[in-house]
């Protein structure tokens, strides 16, 4: 049968009988369809996380011996720098004497460095604030006031425990995830 | 202030929008209310069906290039990290190949629908012609993207396809040197054909947007072959057509997902799964199904230059088949030779497919050759003699009232002006 | 009626077609763990099968789009495949800047038995052993194909004249293959007790080689009935909801 032409275009209302459950239909319909992009769309997104052999490459293992004291090597961990600093005993006086109520982020040497490794300092090496590669690491780098590492790009100024003593960077060197496997041998990761 | 559009839509963000840039405007009255014949059949879906497979594929290789290396020491290494590595890679690979696949298969029943109910007739002609363009399009890009993965089919089919220029005279060797960028295929010819790949695409978006707003213009074709004569012949598209099309859009995506997650390799070569070796040709080149009818026409003439230029012949033909048809009438359903005609031309163009995949050997050749030339008969006799001798078997007078008069007396000219309303 | 020829003519086709493939070999049938729209992968077969690549196949095919995490995937524990790779030296850069060697990691690929294709070609007369990493991919029968090579090795038939250093094998396209038969049975001693025949060393190398071109196979097959009885249900709702929208016109 032929019926009328919705020449007024859909919003019509026809018979009224089944509109109520047209209508809850519609919304499931709707919903399951909602559903159905998400679930398209998160293997896109999830796509650009890392990969599964980005993430295996997720550990090195770095050799102290040949790092003298008052110095420090540069590694890279996941693609990022990690600073290993081998701190004099002067140094690592200087680092636990700090009172914390003059820190910006206050927190102990104790707490940066692993029991009976005092005199390594491991961090990574990149600045709070904005992302740069912090100087100190070498001999003739400028190391800042506090005698650790100095970032070129806004002059935060870090101290011998990798903490943040002046601005603009709010908080200290992250610490990555390390561990001891000898006396003279860290895995980071 | 002249220009500033009359937007009557309540919302005041959408209202101040629109009375500015009158997208809303244009959406609801290209896609809401667009007035669209009420007898469209399931074959009126596949249009849609196709635009969504274009925007799929669009989408799922831009995040595969993401993770692919066109370099010829990297490439099959880089698709295979992405198989293997990369977060729901496999999904986003076996999606895009088979998609390849589903692209084709509806934009052929697209096609065939539009032989078989003359949507490519007066005043339609541009609309076809820009879906020709289309396929063209479809079919480069899916050749190149077939280079991709830098296995071996990819590297010999690479190397056949564009050795088809060398066909012609004089300069044709210049040619498929510049094409491949040395001597051979090889790392030059696949960075450009990963770039071509990238762009071609978003060009097809274009001519496909191009074809939409010649469809808008016209307005469909229906399955009567009739024109729209009054507005009870139309349905607004929304809601009837979108819930119609999404019908459609789900077995289509069953299909799709059944492939991808139950036969990924169903469509694939498993020669595409060894390396590229310049140096070792496999037993059998093969393209895809897709191309199948087409590589089986360039094998069926035993002329080098002819086979190229009949192959290339049987897609450019379609360009000028708005004026090989001689017929008033639109719709293979009033023409009951053309109707059968129709269906040898679908069991030849099969028939071609099977060709295409086999050696062309014993009575596969015969079979080649018989199907290419009725292909070419077809269209280029058939179609103008039929036209005029066929004799039509009546039209209804709308596509609301789709009677036949049987041969008694005139019909009834405003008859159904008046919409018979329901109780 | 000529439509009707046409199409008779190409039913015979079809029927004739398959019979015209399969010329070469029958392939073998067998009853694999991951076969079916919920096949799993036997992780007791597979771990015997990488048993057989590690003592037998590893010696001249490499597995090099593999990592020995891979291992993880047929059951072993991250324990165990650490000691596997670590029992394999794999080329570096020393810290001196010489070429050095270096116990390998999870996260390394296969080590490759020859460093490049012409060492292989070298030590191996001339011929070249594929890579395994998506062998049962890349051959026409899959897995099938790949068992019926294993187990395929016999006597040429009489009057077949073999070419130098080959090797008849009823599977193999050409019937001649360069690869001597590379399994035998007792070849290994499993550690489960499972009696190593031939057929079933074959059935295990292939399990595991089929793990390694398709390490997703299981997750794929998973969320795929997921999204298929989704899928199946959106379209009911979806017609559901277009005969309620129609009715008003039909």
């Amino acid at each position: 049968m032929s019926a009328t032409a919705p020449a007024d275009h859909g919003s019509g209302h026809p018979h009224g009988v089944d509109e109520g459950k047209r209508d809850f239909l519609k919304l499931v319909t709707g919903a399951a369809a909602a559903i159905g992009v998400g679930a398209i769309a998160w293997p896109l997104i999830d796509s650009m996380n890392p990969s599964a052999d980005v993430l295996a490459l997720s550990s090195v293992e770095v050799d102290l011996t040949p790092i003298p004291a008052g110095q420090g090597i540069t590694v890279a961990w996941r693609g990022k720098p990690v600073f290993v600093r081998h701190r004099t005993e002067k140094e690592i006086k200087e680092a636990e004497d700090v009172k914390l109520s003059a820190l910006i982020e206050p927190q102990a040497d104790a707490d940066r460095v692993k029991p009976g490794h005092a005199q390594w300092i491991v961090v990574i090496g990149i600045c709070t604030h904005l992302g740069c590669i912090p100087l100190g690491n070498k001999p003739t780098d400028p190391r800042g006031d506090w005698g650790g590492w100095f970032c070129p790009c806004h002059g935060s100024q870090y101290d011998t425990s990798g903490r943040v003593r002046h601005g603009p960077a709010p908080l200290n060197l992250y610490l990555p995830p390390y561990a001891f496997e000898s006396d003279t041998k860290i895995k980071i990761g | 202030m002249a220009g500033l559009n009359k937007s009557d839509f309540k919302n005041p963000v959408v209202n101040w929008i629109d009375t500015r840039l009158p997208l809303f405007t244009l959406m609801n009255k290209e896609y809401a209310v667009f007035p669209t014949p009420r007898n469209f059949n399931y074959l009126w879906n596949f249009g849609a069906l196709a635009s969504v497979a274009l925007v799929l594929m669009i989408v799922t290789g831009i995040f595969l290039a993401m993770n692919y290396t066109p370099d010829g020491s990297m490439a099959f290494d880089s698709v295979e990290r992405i198989m293997r590595d990369v977060n729901y890679g496999w999904l986003l690979r076996y999606a895009h190949a088979n998609g390849a696949s589903m692209f084709f298969l509806v934009v052929y029943v697209h096609i065939f629908r539009g032989l078989y109910y003359g949507s490519y007739k007066t005043p339609r002609e541009l609309l076809w012609m820009l879906g020709v363009v289309i396929l063209l399009l479809m079919m480069a890009t899916a050749f190149m993207g077939y280079v991709l993965p830098w296995g071996q089919m990819s590297f010999w089919g690479a190397t056949v396809i564009t050795n088809l220029f060398s066909a012609f005279p004089v300069v044709g060797n210049a040619i498929v040197t510049w094409l491949w960028g040395g001597f051979a295929v090889g790392d030059p010819t696949l960075h450009r054909f990963f770039s071509l790949h990238y762009l071609l695409p978003f060009v097809i978006f274009a001519v496909v947007f191009l074809h939409v707003i010649a469809l808008h213009i016209t307005g469909s074709n229906n399955p009567l072959g009739i024109d729209v004569k009054s507005p009870q012949d139309t349905l607004p598209f929304h809601p009837y057509y979108t819930i119609k099309d999404s019908v459609g859009l789900c077995v289509f995506f069953l299909v799709w997902s059944f492939f991808i997650f139950f036969e990924p390799n169903f469509f694939a070569n498993p020669d595409n799964y060894i390396p590229a070796n310049p140096l070792q040709t496999p037993s059998e080149i093969v393209p895809e199904w897709y191309l199948l009818p087409f590589y089986a026409i360039l094998r069926s003439v035993p002329n080098k230059l002819g086979g190229v230029l009949m192959m290339f012949g049987s897609i450019l033909v379609l360009f000028v088949i708005p004026w090989l048809d001689t017929s008033p009438v639109r719709s293979a359903k009033f023409r009951p030779i053309w109707r059968a005609l129709f269906w040898v031309l679908v069991a030849s163009t099969i028939a071609l497919g099977f060709v295409g995949a086999h050696r062309p050997e014993g009575w596969w050749v015969v079979l080649g050759r018989v199907a290419t030339t009725y292909y070419f008969l077809h269209f280029l006799v058939l179609m103008p003699i039929v036209g005029k001798l066929e004799r039509p078997l009546p039209l209804p007078e709308s596509i609301s009232r789709p009677v036949i008069s049987r041969g008694g007396g005139p019909l009834p000219g405003g008859a159904p002006a008046k919409p018979m309303e329901k109780p | 009626m000529r439509a009707a020829t046409t199409l008779a003519l190409l039913g015979t086709l079809l029927a004739a077609a398959p019979a015209l493939a399969q010329e070469e070999g029958k392939l073998p049938h067998v009853n694999w763990s991951f076969s079916g729209p919920f096949g799993t992968y036997d992780r007791a077969a597979a771990q015997r099968g990488f048993q057989i690549y590690k003592e037998v196949c590893s010696n001249c095919h490499s597995l090099k789009e593999a990592y020995y995490r891979d291992l993880e995937g047929i059951g072993l524990s991250a324990a165990q495949v650490k000691a596997i790779a670590a029992s394999v030296t794999v080329p570096t850069i020393g810290d001196d800047g010489q070429p050095a060697e270096r116990p390998a990691l999870p996260s390394d690929h296969f080590k490759s038995p020859f460093p490049n294709e012409k060492a292989a070609r070298a030590a191996l007369n001339g011929a070249l052993p594929p890579d395994l990493s998506v062998i049962t991919l890349a051959r026409e029968g899959g897995a099938d194909y790949v068992y019926g090579v294993l187990t395929g090795y016999g006597e040429p038939p009489a009057g077949m004249k073999m070419g130098e250093g080959m090797n008849y094998n009823k599977m193999f396209p050409g019937h001649q293959i360069a690869m001597p038969q590379p399994l035998q049975p007792d070849q290994v001693t499993y550690a489960d007790g499972t009696k190593a025949t031939l057929d079933q060393e074959a059935h295990d190398v292939v399990t595991f080689l089929e793990y390694v071109a398709n390490p997703h196979m299981e997750e794929r097959k998973r969320i795929g009935v997921k999204v298929i009885l989704f899928l199946a249900m959106l379209t009911g709702i979806t017609y559901a909801v277009k005969r309620k929208v129609w009715s008003d016109v039909h």
